[in-house]
Order: structure tokens, then sequence, then C-alpha cells
């Protein structure tokens, strides 16, 4: 396009330069040469812009529809081109997933790069910012298609969650709540019973247990006491009381032991048995639960209480024991060291004090002595190591105590905690209990709520179903009514129809029977009419050649007489002119012969006509009737034209029509004169339509005549 | 009406014979008073007379429904 535009520019050039030859080749060259390229550039760049713009709008138009659609609206012609480099533009059929796969494409590129973004640069919003990006994308994937399926399911599900929406009758309803009563009550008897029974048992066992340890407490502390009393005043008796008391004690101990793991497997039953309890999950077992649990609780803790204070007492025993033992164990010594020396001496030598010798008594005394010694020894180094057994027994006492601390804090904590959390089950239980109450009044408040709005609801249904009941009702009513109706009205129909045919049977009877009455009648008239009319007709034949008949008159009265009821006889008869009724009528012959006569002056003045005529028309006339000659009758044509319209053809058709007796044409043809031959022939005329006047009315009287009695006269 | 015609021509003709010859007698007259015996005095009174009953005669054709009248003298 370019070498194009090149050279057409050139060529252009060469043409400019050709137009002024006379400039100077050089500048010529020069001029060219500078606007060729001057030129060039210019369309050069044009060109080049415009294409690069057309195919950036055509690519960007291939991805970008709406701008195609735009610029296809905007721009006229611009879709052809599309069509030509794109091909035709797509509907947007989808266009909303194009633009969903557009904005992901786009989240995603976003995402990348944000990784890439976060990977280089480790930067920990970044980081952050992908992670809630894919999150997005995720989410905007899932949404893409959860919409979908969404879609298909609430169909799908819909019907399915219709069912369970329906609303259970009362009566299951009510069965299942006095069920599930039923079963709270058995289940709380049940519980209730279990527990007392339980609580028996264990409050039992802990009493038994708590008697036992009071016992062995009781035990104990005899024990220790005969012990210490035992160890001071050294008596036989006490010894054996001692020994009874510990048998007790023993015995007392493994009394209280056993006690005490009867009274903890109970406790540990009831409160399995609390345990089950609770699981249940019902309210009104609670405080039952609550209870039980204090008990348990006040019995563990006088359980806690009575074992402690028998440790406590079994470690005083202890200690009183290991002194005692320490004591026996000294005496015991004591004894062998007197016995090793004084062999034959056994025990109970207090009793001894006359049997001993003198060397005894100084190897006694110095064994004495040298116990004393000793003992001394013992003692000062015992005073000198007192701090240090002080401290080591305060150490070891602090030790003890402290393990003692610690086991009657956890148990006193553990007893506290028990009580806290005993008094949070009861506050629990109370707060249970008030927002039960609560709810129950809320519910009820609703339940009364629902009353009044069910109430008015089926008030306004009652209203509308009665409305519309009353509405069938009055239509059914008005359906049967209006059958009802019918079914009456036809039946009146029905009997009204047989009245009238019956009615109008019984009139046709006497109708016929009126009827051939009115006919003799008839008849008898027709005949009277017909012989006055034959009469009528009979006078019109009397007459002579050139004398009219007689007048017509007394026979028309008389068949005016024998018709005086029928009007069109009547109407006959008075149609008869008077001019034949008074004077007669000429008959047929004698208008023949006047006629005859009446030709030859009429041709005479056949050429006289309306206008001013002169007596030399006169002459003329009378000329052309010498001269003239027609045939004497002539048939007349069907039809008359002009020329048969002359006086003298006329006359000739007229003669022949009276010769052959047609009166009536001979005076139709004769009515066609004018002019003097018309004045001239009136008379006749006027004559001819009489008698045909009056003949008509004949011939039609008769022929009424004719008709009436041929009509009354009977057919056989 | 034909007898009518064949009156009128009567009439018509009688007329014109009496005016001709009363012309003619006037023309005579004249002729002999007035115009020293010349002939065309009878000729004019002559043709006068007959034009007037031509003319009469004329109309009379001319005007059928003229009706002629006719005095009747009682007796």
């Amino acid at each position: 396009m370019l070498r194009a535009c090149l050279r057409g520019a050139n060529a252009t050039a060469r043409n400019n330069c050709r137009r002024n030859p006379l400039t100077s080749v050089q500048h010529c060259r020069h001029y060219t040469a500078g606007e060729t390229s001057g030129a060039t550039k210019v369309v050069a760049a044009g060109l080049l812009t415009v294409s690069s713009g057309i195919g950036g709008t055509i690519l960007y138009a291939k991805w970008d529809h709406k701008f195609r659609a735009a610029v296809e609206k905007n721009v006229p012609y611009s879709d052809l081109l599309f069509s030509l480099a794109l091909g035709p533009s797509s509907q947007e059929g989808l266009p909303i997933k194009k633009q969903v796969k557009l904005a992901i494409v786009v989240r995603c590129v976003f995402v990348t790069f944000l990784y890439c973004y976060g990977v280089c640069f480790e930067n920990e919003v970044a980081f952050c910012v992908y992670m809630f990006a894919l999150e997005e994308c995720k989410e905007c994937h899932d949404h893409k298609d959860t919409p979908v399926t969404a879609v298909v399911h609430p169909n799908t599900e819909s019907p399915v969650a219709m069912e369970p929406l329906k609303e259970r009758p009362v009566e299951e309803v009510a069965a299942r709540l006095a069920q599930q009563d039923q079963e709270e009550q058995d289940i709380l008897a049940s519980v209730s019973a279990s527990l007392e029974e339980s609580l028996a048992s264990s409050a039992k066992t802990t009493l038994q247990a708590i008697g036992a340890q009071e016992a062995a407490l009781q035990a104990i502390t005899q024990h220790t006491h005969k012990l210490k009393e035992a160890m001071e005043a050294e008596k036989s008796a006490q010894w054996k009381d001692l020994e009874a008391a510990l048998a007790n004690r023993t015995c007392a101990m493994n009394d209280a032991s056993t006690a005490l793991l009867k009274a903890n497997e109970t406790l540990g039953s009831l409160k399995s048995v609390i345990d089950k309890s609770k699981g249940l999950n019902i309210a009104a077992v609670h405080p039952l639960v609550l209870a039980a649990e204090e008990n348990l609780h006040n019995m563990i803790v006088d359980l806690d209480k009575v074992v402690t204070k028998v440790q406590s007492a079994e470690s005083e025993a202890k200690i009183v024991s290991q002194y005692s033992e320490l004591v026996n164990e000294a005496k015991q010594q004591f004894q062998r060291e007197v016995s090793s020396l004084t062999p034959e001496i056994q025990a109970n030598w207090k009793g001894l004090t006359g049997k001993l010798s003198a060397d005894d008594l100084n190897a006694l005394i110095a064994h004495a002595h040298r116990r004393i010694d000793q003992l001394n020894r013992e003692l000062a180094e015992q005073r000198v190591r007192e701090q240090i057994h002080i401290d080591a027994a305060l150490e070891q006492q602090k030790l003890e105590d402290q393990k003692a601390l610690e086991k009657a804090v956890n148990t006193t904590l553990q007893h506290v905690k028990e009580e806290a959390r005993l008094e949070q089950e009861r506050k629990l239980g109370e707060l249970r209990e008030v927002m039960e109450a609560e709810m129950r009044t809320q519910l009820r408040r609703q339940a009364a709520a629902h009353t009044d709005h069910v109430q008015d609801v089926l008030k306004v249904q009652e209203h509308e179903l009665r409305a519309e009941a009353e509405q069938v009702l009055s239509s059914k009513m008005l359906e049967q009514e209006t059958r009802y109706r019918q079914l009456n009205q036809e039946q009146l129909d029905n009997f009204t129809l047989d009245m009238n045919t019956a009615y109008a049977r019984l009139k046709g009877m006497e109708e016929a029977i009126d009827s051939h009455v009115v006919a003799e009648e008839e008849a008898r008239k027709a005949h009277q009419l017909w012989l006055s009319v034959e009469a009528l007709n009979y006078t019109l034949k009397t007459t002579d050649s050139d004398l009219p008949t007689i007048p017509l008159k007394s026979a028309a009265e008389a068949v005016r007489d024998s018709c005086h009821d029928n009007d069109f006889a009547l109407a006959l008869a008075s149609a008869l002119p008077e001019e034949s009724l008074h004077r007669g009528v000429y008959s047929e012959a004698s208008l023949r012969a006047r006629f005859n006569s009446l030709r030859s002056l009429a041709r005479r003045v056949a050429l006289i006509d309306e206008s001013h005529n002169s007596l030399y028309q006169y002459f003329l006339s009378y000329l052309q009737a010498a001269l003239l000659f027609e045939d004497e009758q002539k048939a007349p044509p069907t039809q008359l034209s002009r020329e048969d319209l002359d006086p003298f053809k006329l006359l000739s058709y007229a003669s022949y029509c009276l010769e052959h007796g047609d009166l009536e044409l001979a005076a139709k043809l004769v009515n066609q004169l004018r002019g003097e031959t018309r004045r001239v022939v009136e008379d006749w005329l006027t004559e001819a339509r009489l008698t045909l006047e009056t003949r008509q009315v004949v011939s039609l009287l008769s022929a009424y005549a004719n008709a009436v009695g041929l009509g009354t006269t009977q057919a056989p | 009406m034909a007898e009518e015609h064949g009156r009128k021509w009567d009439r018509c003709l009688a007329d014109t014979a009496v005016k001709t010859v009363t012309g003619l007698g006037v023309g005579i007259v004249f002729s002999v008073l007035l115009f020293k015996r010349r002939t065309w005095p009878v000729a004019f009174g002559s043709g006068l007379g007959v034009g007037m009953g031509y003319t009469n005669c004329q109309n009379d054709f001319r005007l059928p429904y003229l009706i002629h009248g006719r005095m009747v003298k009682d007796q």
C-alpha cells in the first residue's frame, strides 16, 4: 500500500512537474523530490494511522463483543467490515457465564500475581491476600456451581420438604404429648425410685460406715487412751484391756474399712445412677438428681470427715503405738539386759525384791549405773542432737503435715468444688424452673394469641363458607324453581295446544258447514251473475249497422243487482263507461265502415301537422293524397319503426286489422296518427275506445262469472 | 270530426267566395267612382277579398278548437 501510494505520489508529482515545464528541472526535481518525500510521508503516516486504527478496532472487536456492537451501531457499514474480517457476530448466548469466566480469569491472574509477589518478596500481607483471593476463587467457583445445583436441588427438595411440614393432627399431637408426658412420668417415677433406693441404700451404708468409723474412732481413741494409761500405769489388767481394746480396735477398723468399702460402692452406684438419670435429660428429674447429688455430697463429706478423723486418730494412735512400742522395746531390752545379767530372774521382777542377792543386786546396780551412764550419755547425745532430731522430726512432721494438708486441701477443694457445682446446679435448676415458668407463660400467651387468631380465621372462613353455601343453595333453588316453572309451562302449553287443536277442529267443522252453505249461496249468486252477464253480452250484439246498441243501462243494473256484494263485479259493473250505459256502443262493423269512409279524409289531410299550416299545405296534402298510392290493407309488423309512423301506412295497417277483426290493434295504430289526421279520426277513436272498453268489461265480467260459476261447482 | 272538416271547408269556401265577390264589387265601385274605370281596383278588391278569405280559411284551419258561435234568434 505504501508502495502504491508512493507510486501515486510520484505520478502526481510528475504530473505537476509536467504541468510547469518552464521551471528548471532541478527546481522541479527538488520540488518534486521534496514534495514527494513530504507528501509521501504525510500520506504514509495517515494511511498507517488509519490502517492501524482499523486493525486495532477489529482486533478489539473480536475480543469484546460489546464494543463490536457499539461500533456497529454507531458507525455505518462497520458491520459489513466486521463480518468480512471476523465472521458474523455471535449472539450473546451465555454472556453471564462469559463475564463470570472473565472475572474468574482476572481474579486468578491477580491471585497468581499476588502469589508471585508474595513469593518474590516474602510479603506476608501478599500471602494473606493471596490466600484470601484463593478462598474467594474457590468460593466463586463453588458459588458458580452451587447456584446451578442449588437451583436443581430446591426443586427436588421442596416437594420432599413439603411433606414433613404438614401439621400433625391435633389428636396425634395430643397423643404424642400425652405419651411423652406418660413416658416422662414413668421415667421420673423409675428414676426417682431408683434414686431413692440407691440413696437409701447409700445412706444406710454411709451411716453404717460412719457408725463403723466412729466406732473405730472410738475404739482407736480408747485404745490409745488405754495404751497411754497402760504405759503410765503398767498393770497387767490394763494390758489385757489393751489387748482387748486392740482387738476391738482392729475389729472395729476392719468393720469400718468394710463398711467404708461398701459405702463407697453404694456411693459409686448412686453416682452412676445419678449420672444415668442426668443423661436422660428430663427437666422433672433435675431436682431429684440435684437432691440426690447433694445427699451424695453430704454423705461423701461426712464420710471423708469421719475418715479423716479416723485417720488422724490413727496417726495419733500410730504415734502413741510407736511410742509404746519404743517403750516396750526398751522394756524388752531392759528385761533382756536384766535377764542377761540375772538369768534367773524372770519377768515381773518387781515382786522379787527379797530374792535377789547382794551380787546380783550389785551387778544390777552396776548394770543400772552403767545403764544410767549410757542413758546419760545417750541423753547428752540426744540433747546435742536434739535440735537436729527436732529439726528432722519437724521436717518429717512438716512433710507429713504438708501431705496431710495437701490431702486435706485436696479433699476440701474437692468438697468445695462439689459444693460449688451443686450450688451451680441448684441455681441452674432454679433458673431453669424460672425460665420454664416464663416460657410457659409466653407459650400460653402465644397459644392464646394463636387461638384468637385461629378463632378469627375460623370466623372469617365460616362466613365465607356460609356465603358460598348460601349462594349454591340459592342457585340450586333457582334452578329447581325454573325447572318447575318450565315443566308447569310445558304442561300448560301442551294443554293449551290440545285445546286449541280441538277448538280449531270444531271451528273447522263449523266453518266447513258454513262454507257449504255459503258456497251454495255463492253458487246461486254466481248463476245469477252469469245469467245477467250473459244478458249484458247479448245486448252488445243488438246493433244495426250504423246505430249504436241499446243503452246497456238496464243490463248493467241487472248485473249490479246480481252482484251487489261482490266488489270485483261491482267495480267492473261500475267501470262500464257512461256513454255505453246511456247511449250504447257502436258495433265493430259500423266502426269498420266508418273507418273506411274516414280513411280517405285522413289521407287528404296527411301532410297537415300541428304547426302553422297554410292552405298551401292543404293543397299539397291534397295533391299527395291524390298522387300517393298505398296498399289497401297491409299487415302491420310486430314492431313499429320510424318509417311505419307514416299516416298512409298506419291507415293501411289499421284497415288490415279491422278487416281481420282486431279493433284493438287498429285503434292502437290509429292512435299513432298525429296532426290533422289525428283530429279527423279522433271521434272514431273515441268510439272505438268506448266499444273496446265496454267489450273488455263485459268479457271480464263474463269471465269472472264463468270463473265464479266454475268455482262454486262442487267437484264430484 | 270528419264532418267538421267538411263543414270547415264549406264554410271556408263560402266565406272566400263571399269575400272575393265583395271585394270585386267594392273594387268595381271604387274603380268606377274614384279611379276612372281602371282595372287595378277591381283586381285589388278581388285580390283583397281572396286574400282575406284565404287568411280566414287558414286561420280557421289552424285554430281548430275555436268554436264558431251562432246567434240564435229567439223566435
